[in-house]
């Protein structure tokens, strides 16, 4: 079929369109925020919302790289990096915040299992990484002593 | 200005992202120290990380991340010349994103 000015004006519609769909799916494809994940509540209300039944497993094959001691509740460096296979998700939880959930981050496959982030920590508490994997929820967990709390921003 | 300032490296066939937002990230319990006013919580809540326009990472938070928040990942692979774009959308419907191109 000869590329007439017709066709190629409706080819060039059909192209502009998919890509205004792909650039208006970009936002979409965000991860949804949801208020109740991060709603203010006890730890365990919020593995609750997170995790169907809780059905979360303790694995050492999590690394949790947080200081014993934190000097500022304010900044809190957390690293987290597992071996188990197939992650979706890594989650930092602290135990002890008005609001437990710190982050979640999806990770797709071409991303290496191995996180970073600076977070607040009102009090001491354990602060939980929490693993979703395509066989589960697994979960480490890790003391942190906050000399100065992190309310005071 | 862009908010949203981006290192990285290619380490072993691995790209390393550092990346540093500012952000005040209140959690709304803070009072203001001359008018004893709550502020207003003002948190980021989504920030995605793309290589080459594919989402890779998809991150929800609220204030329990710091002040100017930074993040470190490791992607697989990587070459000189992936274009790397963040964006980020707060509670209050703002939004920024930068690219950046690994060197």
């Amino acid at each position: 079929m000869p590329l007439t000015r017709r066709h190629f004006i409706r080819k060039l519609a059909v192209a502009t369109l998919a890509l205004a769909a792909s650039a208006l799916r970009m936002p979409t494809a965000l991860a949804f925020w949801k208020a109740e994940e991060f709603a203010p509540g006890t730890l365990d209300a919020t593995l609750a919302k997170l995790v169907p039944q809780q059905a979360i497993t303790n694995s050492d094959q999590i690394t949790l790289t947080i200081p014993q001691i934190a000097e500022n509740g304010a900044v809190v460096p957390v690293s987290v990096s597992t071996t188990l296979a197939e992650v979706k998700s890594i989650s930092l939880l602290v135990e002890k915040n008005p609001v437990p959930l710190a982050i979640r981050f999806e990770l797709s496959p071409d991303v290496e299992a191995t996180v970073s982030a600076r977070i607040k920590m009102a009090e001491t508490a354990n602060v939980i990484a929490l693993v979703e994997t395509a066989n589960g929820y697994f979960r480490t967990k890790a003391q942190v002593k906050v000399t100065i709390g992190g309310c005071g921003g | 200005m862009t908010s949203i300032r981006i290192r990285s490296k290619l380490i072993d066939g691995k790209t390393q992202l550092r990346i540093l937002i500012t952000h005040p990230m209140e959690h709304g319990r803070n009072r203001d120290k001359l008018t004893n006013e709550l502020i207003p919580a003002h948190f980021i809540q989504e920030l995605t990380i793309s290589r080459n326009q594919k989402p890779l990472i998809n991150c929800v938070m609220a204030a329990g991340i710091s002040k100017d928040p930074y993040f470190s990942f490791m992607l697989k692979g990587g070459a000189v010349g992936d274009s790397i774009t963040i964006a980020w959308l707060d509670n209050f419907g703002n939004r920024d994103i930068a690219e950046h191109t690994v060197s």
